[in-house]
């Protein structure tokens, strides 16, 4: 069975569709990418996987959106839905407290308050995310001190901080230089063995480097969806061809 | 967020004095209409700071010379016009209108920006009343004091009438500045918040306020500034008895208050000067207080 069974979706701002009858499944310990030019839907999709539209005034769905066969619209709580599927943003978007608190913040919504268990937390979290060693020594400081691609990394610890079982990341290095870039891919490569990984990314050779499955939007569209090798090598639409050659986009 | 730019000297300084008057004739014959307006600002700035310094300068000069100890009695009589009664109610209406003022203020713009809608009808409204109600001079908030809380409400003329009136007179400033400062907060804190599982309520009071709390602090000062000065709407509410309040129900006049009656009766200019003086240190220790408390909460 897959982590995420999404199918028949469609979504609407007010009036505009912007999701048109995607179906997709999203397989656990993967990075699956995202790819479509701007305006295709592919962050709108990857922010229904955890009702952060439900921010977005005039958005309704249809359709459905299974996490481990559970329907995310249903019975399950925004809040837990979110916990277990966490999410890094375009822009780095550290608290301004703390980088401890930043990183004890999701810990303490739901309810961990021992000091020994959050310090462990805390470290294990900035482990996973491959920064504990340049921060360890600076925890009490505020986390707006750090470069782009540090800030970057610490909302990655935030996010895993909560063990979330999926991670989405909407255009996690768009904002960010070459070297912060190779790192986060690096870490989402090597994240995918205990989590499940979704990106999406403007830029196709990211796609190409980091994901394992891949689909591609056009226009709302889920256009073409499966391994990634393939769909870059041996494209099946002729749109696909069409974008990832460079034809537009 | 304060951000803190470091500029290691100012781009514009005035021109130095050795060689100033050169270079600053050779920049009139280059830019003229640059240098112009360089002088045009920097005379502005003159006038601007020579006005508030005569005006301190003349409280304090006028002022100092009469304050003396009887001032501070605790009794106001004809003969020793102490204003410490009137410094007193000062304190208490000035507490009692935040009391009610504060809450209602800042609770009303979290509502505003973080529960309802933001383009809606009704958040709309709500501001375009705000800023009305801003707006008009206080006689009005006066008189309806005067005829909803000392007649109708029979609180009669008292510290309570007076500082119920000037809470409503201060709210939409509290409520539009709070809301002004919640709007800065940057709505990425929200999304990663939210995006971690936290409901509104905790994004809110741990992720939202505290950047926030500088700017409902200097909308708090600035409302302090209006209720410490007021005269006109307390004159209805609070009446201008001279001595200590026996009770929320007892009339009390504010030190302004207390000017505007030793003025007007003509017969100590100097003690007006002298509570002038005193009002002058009041006001500047409160925003003292209130820089040294949101610098404080920045630094958390």
């Amino acid at each position: 069975m897959s982590k995420i069974e999404i199918s028949e979706l469609n979504l609407y701002y007010d009036d505009f569709q912007a999701l048109k009858n995607v179906n997709l499944n999203i397989e656990a310990n993967r990075i699956t990418a995202f790819i479509g030019p701007s305006g295709c839907g592919k962050s709108t999709l990857l922010k229904t996987l955890n009702r952060m539209n439900d921010l977005v005034l005039g958005c309704s769905v249809t359709g459905s959106v299974k996490l481990d066969g559970e329907d995310i619209f249903g019975d399950l709580d925004v809040n837990l839905l979110r916990k277990r599927v966490g999410m890094v943003f375009q822009k780095p978007n550290p608290f301004p407290m703390s980088i401890y608190d930043n990183i004890a913040y999701g810990p303490r919504t739901h309810g961990v308050r021992r000091k020994a268990m959050l310090d462990d937390i805390v470290e294990k979290s900035l482990r996973d995310a491959a920064i504990w060693e340049e921060l360890k020594d600076r925890l009490p400081k505020s986390a707006l001190g750090l470069s782009g691609g540090q800030q970057q990394r610490l909302c990655i610890a935030r996010a895993l901080a909560v063990q979330p079982e999926v991670l989405l990341m909407d255009e996690p290095t768009s904002a960010l230089d070459p070297i912060s870039t190779a790192k986060i891919e690096e870490l989402a490569m090597q994240l995918k063995k205990d989590y499940t990984l979704v990106m999406v990314t403007h830029n196709m050779q990211q796609a190409l480097r980091v994901s394992d499955t891949t689909a591609f939007f056009l226009l709302g569209e889920v256009v073409e969806s499966g391994d990634t090798e393939k769909l870059f090598s041996m494209p099946v639409d002729k749109r696909t061809e069409d974008y990832i050659t460079g034809r537009f986009g | 967020m304060k951000q803190t730019v470091s500029v290691s000297k100012p781009l514009h300084g005035l021109p130095r004095l050795r060689n100033g008057a050169r270079a600053y004739l050779k920049r009139w014959k280059r830019h003229p209409f640059s240098a112009l307006m360089r002088l045009l600002s920097t005379l502005c700035m003159a006038v601007t700071l020579l006005m508030l310094m005569s005006i301190i300068w003349d409280i304090l000069s006028k002022g100092i010379p009469n304050l003396k100890p009887s001032l501070f009695s605790l009794t106001y009589t004809t003969e020793n016009q102490s204003l410490l009664p009137a410094l007193i109610n000062t304190f208490a209406i000035t507490l009692l209108s935040l009391l009610v003022a504060v809450p209602l203020g800042v609770g009303g713009a979290v509502y505003l920006s973080e529960y309802a809608h933001r383009e809606s009808v009704l958040v709309k409204s709500v501001r375009i009343t705000a800023v009305t109600l801003a707006g008009i001079p206080s006689i009005l908030y006066g008189l309806f004091g005067m005829m909803f809380f000392v007649i109708t409400l029979k609180m009669g003329l008292s510290l309570l009438s007076g500082a119920l009136t000037l809470s409503l007179m201060v709210l939409p400033l509290i409520l539009r500045t709070t809301e002004e400062a919640l709007l800065s907060v940057p709505d990425g804190y929200r999304e990663g918040s939210y995006g971690l599982g936290a409901g509104k309520l905790r994004t809110v009071w741990r992720i939202v306020l505290p950047p926030a709390s500088p700017g409902i602090l200097a909308g708090i000062v600035l409302a302090i500034g209006r209720i410490v000065g007021e005269t006109a709407a307390l004159l209805f509410t609070a009446g201008t008895v001279a001595q200590l309040p026996q009770g929320l129900l007892s009339s009390g006049r504010t030190l302004s208050v207390h000017m505007y009656v030793l003025s007007g009766e003509g017969l100590h200019i100097g003690e007006a000067y002298a509570t002038a003086a005193v009002l002058l240190v009041f006001v500047t220790l409160m925003n003292g207080l209130s820089g040294l408390i949101s610098r404080k909460i920045v630094k958390e």
